[in-house]
């Protein structure tokens, strides 16, 4: 004796956000009974394990049905297959494309190929996210990936109009397909204690300030997108190399900034035995990011070349910021030194990137 | 030539990769009706086409009109190779003929395959003009409007209920035909789908004739159904009800209906509106359930077994004494003899004096008798003549007039809630049909017409007329327990009530309503024709009683004397019978209380049996307590002495009415004993009786908060919100081989139980409330296979209740509250749809003050633009986008939606769909299949409500839903037909509040030429 056939179809679709998040968690439908017997609906409201079960499959029917929609939000909105009343759509679109802090860690910064892909069962033991939702993570990422690479304009606009995302997670899928596009280290031991957020905010940086949108924005004449580094830019770094090279204009610089530091600071000596080496530190980076193999090492090239040095001197964030700060203005105040716009575009994302992954 | 059918290919959406090469897709379009057939051009290598066709123009009969749908094929351009079709989209003109429904069809339709479901949706015009045709001799129905709903719809107003009409129209089915081995799936399917719709259109336009002979202009409560006989043939049946019906206006109706009323009819019709208000016309047995034929079908009749309305009676009524004042029902004597007399001559002229309306005009039922029903099995391999309608025919004449006979020994002269069945397993079909036994007031089936200002000086009917006993209880054909009426004290009423009905609006109720089902399984042994079909007959009765002793005995568990909407449900297996008898439970406070239920053992000797017996005893009154707090039931103290004394005296009277109105305040006095002599005895030796108990206390309550019914109202919840949940649940249940009946039962019984389990948890989201209109069915696809499905809504209420008021008055005045509500909103909606259709370029003013999408169709907004498709659309699409870009369409069972009104009806919904699949489990296997399947259905039944310009389905109903699978082949196949009414509604608080602007905007009618 058994149940061949249930089902149970509303003329408003019916879907249990609980049950939703277990499916997008990746669990089986038992698994899923199983966590919903342990979340007291049963007792709440007169149920047996039976009718769990049957609405818990019912729901998964549903989402599976759904999920080709979801693949192309946009299209959620006109379909007649399903009625689902619009903050509901935000709700399932918003969920669907969200992700794991832990899971984008793993996979940021490399290819979004098949390769990547069937490493996933790897990803999915370490951080003990179902290999299931890995795969929904990591396909949601290529998608993304897929669809704006093709497009022009703005990378967080065109996402979030896309994929119908909420402002901040547009932003993230941004920064993920920006770290997926230059394929930027951060994998490596030394760059394990930096999060997601803290790659966000730097790729944030950089679309804003490197890109050729991000020049675009104000002749509006380019409609290359923000997902490629601004060349010209890149090139220009070059010129800043001055900076180190010539030996008079680094003394003229320490000096200046020492001056400045001068009794504002406990850790004013190390600061000073140290300027030589974390300037070539930092005008190297931006001489050799014409490169883009080099630009992968962008931020293991940050760690080692400054936010290491400075912690071994035993610097706090407020140390480096006003360090940082000197830095940047007094180059400006340098007689020979001519590259004040290029210096700043490249100072200012610098810094910014530094004191957010100076953790303390 | 009297009509030109026009359509317009717009665009296309969503459409599936043909290509695979380039991902895309070179589609046309082709546009198809009767034998003419158009084509646009290929759109290339698009997914989104946009064609933008000319206009298609079809010159076409009217006949043609009404039996055609308008076929539109989309199909992928290959230049090498024969073109693939993509799908279809069958396009139902009748909303179109008539005027006073639709007048365009424009939007983005499902575009539907056989084999692959909905593959994207395409944008189409459709408009029809109609010339006027003279001729009397015409073989068209143009004009006739169709209702599902089986009461007056909310705008319109019955000027005269003509009675019933039927049809039916036989065809070979195509999956029968020698073709069908050498054709496709697709086609098969196809040639499936497209035949049914031509027989539905034939079937309605010849009702349609019948009305119009009749002098009528609607059918209400129009049933359609399908009987798949297979071999035999695909038949097409439908029963309603006709009637004359008027738009309700705007001003006062004497103003708009000046009829000047014969000086006959002003002598006549006082006298109705006097007798109106529950006066016993005649009076008739109370038996809830009556007869049945059970007649096994062969060509000698020899088998044939007449079974006679008194030897299968059902009463189970214990033999008591009756009430000894026997004078009431004689005292108004000849006059009502008379009038009966009149009333009875206009009905028996009919051949059937049945009526498919399950709830009525005010004044319109006098008395209700109790359930009639027949049955006959019959054998589809024995039509002589498959190929013809005349022996279907002929079965349901034999059963028709089966029920007439029952209804006439009842004391009644119509048959009300009346509707026909079959359930066929192989070469057997059970026919039942089943009704009402009722007395009606003639004044609705007079010909000629009324003196209007009769019919609006409506004496409210006390709440207890329908329930006084139709017939001279001297002549008793069988016992029943008779008392006086517990509200007026001077009529005699049954102690239960059976009826198909829905409980009437001005019913006097105490409490609250509950669902109550009886469900049975009885085994048969397999057999073949005539064999078959004799134990087939052989079973009925005996599952027939069954059903009826659990449905009293769950009633009286429940503490209540009534049931509202029964129906039953028989199907056949090859080796079962299943029955299934739903009914909504209700305390009328006219009916006496019910006594309990007391166990009696026959050997009383056994202490331990004794002990058994009390335990179980002591369960059952617990369980009446519980359900009398549960539902609300707390009847008014009964005034003892009162009975036995024929006629109250004024002041006795007023004092009972009194007594009521406050008995809120006298619950704690109440005596609720059940062990009273006139207790239900069942006795425990009884092995049925075992199961019976068993089954009653085996039903488990509905969940804290939730009500559920199978009628359009639940007594004792008026205050409803607008969320409303209409859905379809279907299970399949596989059985094990060689189980006993107790087995069957106790499996089938659990199955439903399950299934409402599941129902309420599925919709806890919205408790409080209320499911309604459930609405099972059960089948048997297979040998050891029992399908269940349920269509129903949950309907959302507010708890906070006027608690000052007793329980009585306070719903007593919400009701007129109600009522004189909904008089007023008619009035201002009904001056709204005035200026729409009097003052073209006022109308779009105040109606997109309504701020409703649907003021693009309801308006005549087409009238003043030059443009009006265009304009029309990108109306409707500025709105939509604003939110999704999908319009919501909503769907109710039921003929009406909480908290808005009708304003328009745009015509009948009846679609039927076969979808088949060769990859089951690619699809998700049987429940993954016939989810998406029941899903695209709702998908297109909303699709076709928004192009007609609606927004809602009311009397939905799936009637249809054959399941088959070989799980062996990965194959599956389903059939689903449904029906509904397509409807524009407005919600009541944006009615109020634009009702004065409109209003003023209907006197500045000069500042309206803006419009839009």
């Amino acid at each position: 004796m058994s149940v061949e056939l249930d089902v149970f179809v509303g003329n408003t679709t019916i879907m249990d956000k609980e049950v939703y998040q277990l499916w997008l968690n990746g669990y089986t439908v038992n698994d899923a009974v199983k966590v919903r017997i342990e979340g007291g609906v049963m007792e709440e409201c007169e149920a047996s394990a039976e009718v769990l079960l049957s609405d818990t499959m019912d729901q998964y029917r549903t989402f599976q049905m759904c999920e080709r929609l979801l693949h192309h939000p946009a299209k959620l909105a006109n379909q007649l297959l399903f009625q689902i009343p619009p903050d509901r759509q935000a709700m399932l679109i918003e969920r669907y494309y969200a992700f794991d802090d832990s899971f984008v860690r793993e996979v940021l910064g490399k290819k979004l190929s098949k390769g990547t892909k069937k490493d996933l069962d790897d990803v999915s033991i370490k951080t003990g996210i179902t290999l299931k939702s890995c795969r929904r993570q990591f396909d949601n990422f290529k998608r993304v990936f897929k669809v704006v690479e093709e497009l022009k304009g703005p990378l967080v606009e065109n996402i979030r109009q896309h994929f119908l995302l909420p402002d901040q997670l547009a932003r993230d899928y941004a920064a993920i397909v920006f770290f997926a596009n230059h394929r930027f280290e951060t994998g490596k031991k030394k760059l394990q204690y930096l999060t997601f957020q803290d790659f966000a905010f730097c790729a944030g940086q950089l679309i804003n300030n490197w890109t050729v949108g991000a020049v675009g924005k104000t002749n509006n004449m380019m409609e290359d997108m923000d997902v490629d580094l601004d060349k010209e830019f890149l090139q220009d770094l070059k010129d800043l190399k001055i900076l180190i090279t010539d030996k008079d204009l680094l003394d003229q610089h320490k000096n200046l900034v020492c001056t400045a530091l001068r009794g504002k600071t406990n850790v004013f000596n190390e600061m000073e035995a140290n300027f030589k080496n974390l300037s070539r530190g930092l005008v190297n980076i931006a001489a050799k990011l014409i490169n883009a193999k080099d630009v992968r090492d962008f931020f293991i090239d940050l760690v080692e070349k400054f936010i290491e040095p400075c912690r071994s001197d035993k610097l706090t964030s407020i140390d480096v910021n006003l360090y940082l700060t000197h830095y940047t203005n007094s180059a400006h105040i340098l007689d020979t030194f001519k590259h004040h716009a290029v210096w700043t575009r490249y100072m200012g994302v610098i810094k910014s990137c530094i004191l957010r992954m100076y953790h303390d | 030539m009297p009509g030109k059918l026009k359509a317009k290919i717009v665009a296309g959406r969503h459409l599936p990769v043909m290509d695979r090469a380039s991902d895309l897709t070179d589609a046309f379009v082709e546009v198809k009706f009767g034998n003419t057939t158009f084509k646009t051009d290929v759109y290339p290598k698009s997914l989104n086409p946009q064609w933008n066709s000319e206009w298609f123009k079809f010159e076409v009969d009217d006949e043609d009109l009404q039996d055609e749908p308008l076929q539109i094929t989309v199909l992928d351009h290959d230049t090498y190779s024969a073109n693939d079709a993509i799908g279809k989209v069958y396009i139902d003109i009748d909303p179109l003929l008539c005027s006073e429904a639709a007048t365009v069809i424009s939007g983005w339709l499902p575009i539907y395959d056989t084999i692959h479901g909905i593959r994207g949706e395409i944008n189409v015009l459709v408009k029809v003009d109609l010339f006027n045709d003279l001729n009397r001799f015409r073989q068209s129905s143009c004009g006739v409007k169709f209702f599902c709903t089986t009461s007056i719809p909310r705008c319109y107003r019955a000027v005269m209920v003509h009675g019933f009409v039927e049809e039916l129209v036989v065809n070979e089915d195509p999956e029968y035909q020698w073709i069908d081995r050498i054709r496709t799936p697709r086609a098969s399917n196809e040639a499936r789908q497209r035949l049914i719709f031509l027989m539905s259109g034939e079937l309605q336009r010849k009702i349609g004739l019948k009305v119009l002979e009749m002098g009528g202009n609607a059918v209400v409560g129009y049933l359609q159904c399908f009987d798949l006989e297979g071999e035999s043939g695909l038949v097409v049946r439908a029963i309603g009800t006709a009637c004359t019906l008027e738009k309700i206006s705007t001003f006062p109706a004497t103003a708009t209906h000046p009829n000047n009323s014969s000086p006959s009819k002003d002598m006549k019709e006082p006298g109705f509106g006097e007798e109106a208000p529950g006066v016993p016309l005649s009076s008739g047995p109370p038996t809830p359930l009556r007869a049945q034929t059970f007649s096994s079908f062969s060509p000698s009749k020899s088998y044939s077994r007449q079974s006679s309305s008194s030897d299968t009676e059902l009463s189970l009524t214990p033999k008591t004494g009756m009430g000894s004042g026997g004078s009431a029902g004689k005292e108004a004597g000849p006059l009502k003899a008379l009038l009966r007399q009149q009333t009875q001559s206009a009905l028996e002229q009919r051949e059937y004096p049945f009526f498919t309306l399950t709830a009525f005009p005010p004044g319109f039922l006098l008395h209700v008798g109790g359930v009639v029903s027949a049955r006959s099995v019959k054998l589809l391999d024995r039509i002589h003549n498959p190929d013809e309608p005349e022996t279907r025919d002929a079965w349901w004449e034999e059963i028709r007039q089966e029920i007439k006979s029952h209804a006439k020994a009842l004391g009644c002269h119509a048959v009300v809630g009346y509707s026909e069945s079959t359930s066929i397993c192989e070469e057997v079909c059970i026919l039942s049909a089943s009704g009402t036994a009722a007395v009606l007031s003639s004044r609705f089936m007079q010909d000629g017409p009324l003196d209007t200002e009769h019919r609006f000086e409506e004496v409210v009917s006390p709440g207890c007329g329908f329930c006084h006993i139709p017939y001279d209880e001297l002549n008793i054909p069988f016992p029943a327990q008779l008392t006086y009426c517990y509200c007026c004290r001077r009529y005699k009423v049954p102690d239960v009530l059976f009826t198909t009905i829905d409980l009437p609006t001005e019913a006097n109720v105490t409490g609250k309503g509950c669902l109550i089902q009886a469900r049975l399984c009885r085994t048969k042994k397999k057999a073949q024709g005539e064999g078959n079909a004799t134990a087939i007959s052989s079973l009925l009765p005996f599952l027939e009683y069954e059903l009826h002793t659990q449905l009293m005995n769950k009633l009286k568990l429940r503490g209540m004397n009534a049931l509202f909407g029964l129906r039953i449900q028989i199907s056949v297996g090859e080796t079962m019978l299943l029955g299934l008898a739903s009914a909504t439970g209700v305390y009328l406070t006219a009916l006496p209380s019910p006594g309990g239920i007391q166990i009696a053992g026959k050997t009383p000797s056994d202490i331990t049996y004794e002990q058994h017996i009390s335990t179980m005893q002591k369960k059952i009154n617990d369980t009446i307590d519980k359900n009398k707090e549960l539902y609300e039931i707390n009847p008014p103290e009964v005034v003892e002495e009162i009975i036995g004394s024929p006629i109250p005296e004024p002041r006795q009277r007023s004092r009972l009415f009194r007594s009521h109105s406050e008995s809120s305040d006298e619950v704690s006095e109440l005596d609720l004993s059940h062990g009273k002599k006139d207790a239900f005895v069942l006795e425990i030796d009884d092995t049925d009786a075992v199961e019976d108990i068993h089954a009653l206390l085996t039903d488990s309550p509905t969940p804290a908060g939730f009500y559920s019914c199978n009628t359009e109202i639940m007594p004792g919840i008026q205050n409803w919100t607008s969320a409303i949940q209409m859905f379809t649940s279907v299970r399949v249940f596989r059985l094990n081989a060689n189980l006993t009946n107790q087995g069957l039962n106790k499996i089938f019984s659990d199955l439903c139980e399950n299934l409402l389990k599941s129902l309420y948890f599925k919709l806890r989201s919205m408790v409080p409330c209320c499911l309604c209109h459930l609405n099972f069915t059960v089948a048997i696809p297979e040998d050891e296979l029992i399908q269940v499905a349920v269509t129903a809504v949950a309907m959302s209420f507010d708890k906070e209740q006027p608690l000052e008021n007793g329980k009585q008055s306070g719903e007593k005045t919400l009701i007129k509250a109600i009522t004189e509500n909904d008089e007023q909103l008619q009035f201002n909606l009904e001056l709204n749809a005035e200026t729409s259709s009097h003052n073209p370029l006022s109308s779009p003013k105040g109606l997109s003050e309504v701020g409703s999408h649907l003021s693009a169709r309801a308006s005549s907004l087409e009238k003043a633009s030059p443009l009006p498709e265009g304009r029309s659309r990108s109306l409707r699409s500025n709105r939509s986008y604003s939110g999704s870009s999908v319009a919501v369409v909503k769907m109710t069972p039921l003929s009406f939606i909480p908290g808005a009104k009708i304003i328009k009806y745009l015509g009948i919904i009846n679609m039927f769909f076969i979808r088949e699949t060769s990859s089951l489990r690619e699809e998700g296997g049987v429940s993954g299949f016939l989810h998406t399947f029941i899903a695209e259905v709702f998908a297109m039944v909303r699709a076709h409500v928004a192009a007609l310009g609606g927004n809602a389905v009311v009397s939905y109903s799936m009637k249809e839903c054959v399941f088959m699978e070989n799980p062996n082949k990965n194959q599956a196949q389903c059939l689903i037909n449904v029906s509904g009414d397509a409807v524009i509604f407005v919600r009541e608080s944006e009615l109020e509040s634009t009702s004065v602007q409109t209003q003023s905007a209907t006197t500045h009618t000069s500042n309206g030429g803006e419009g839009t």
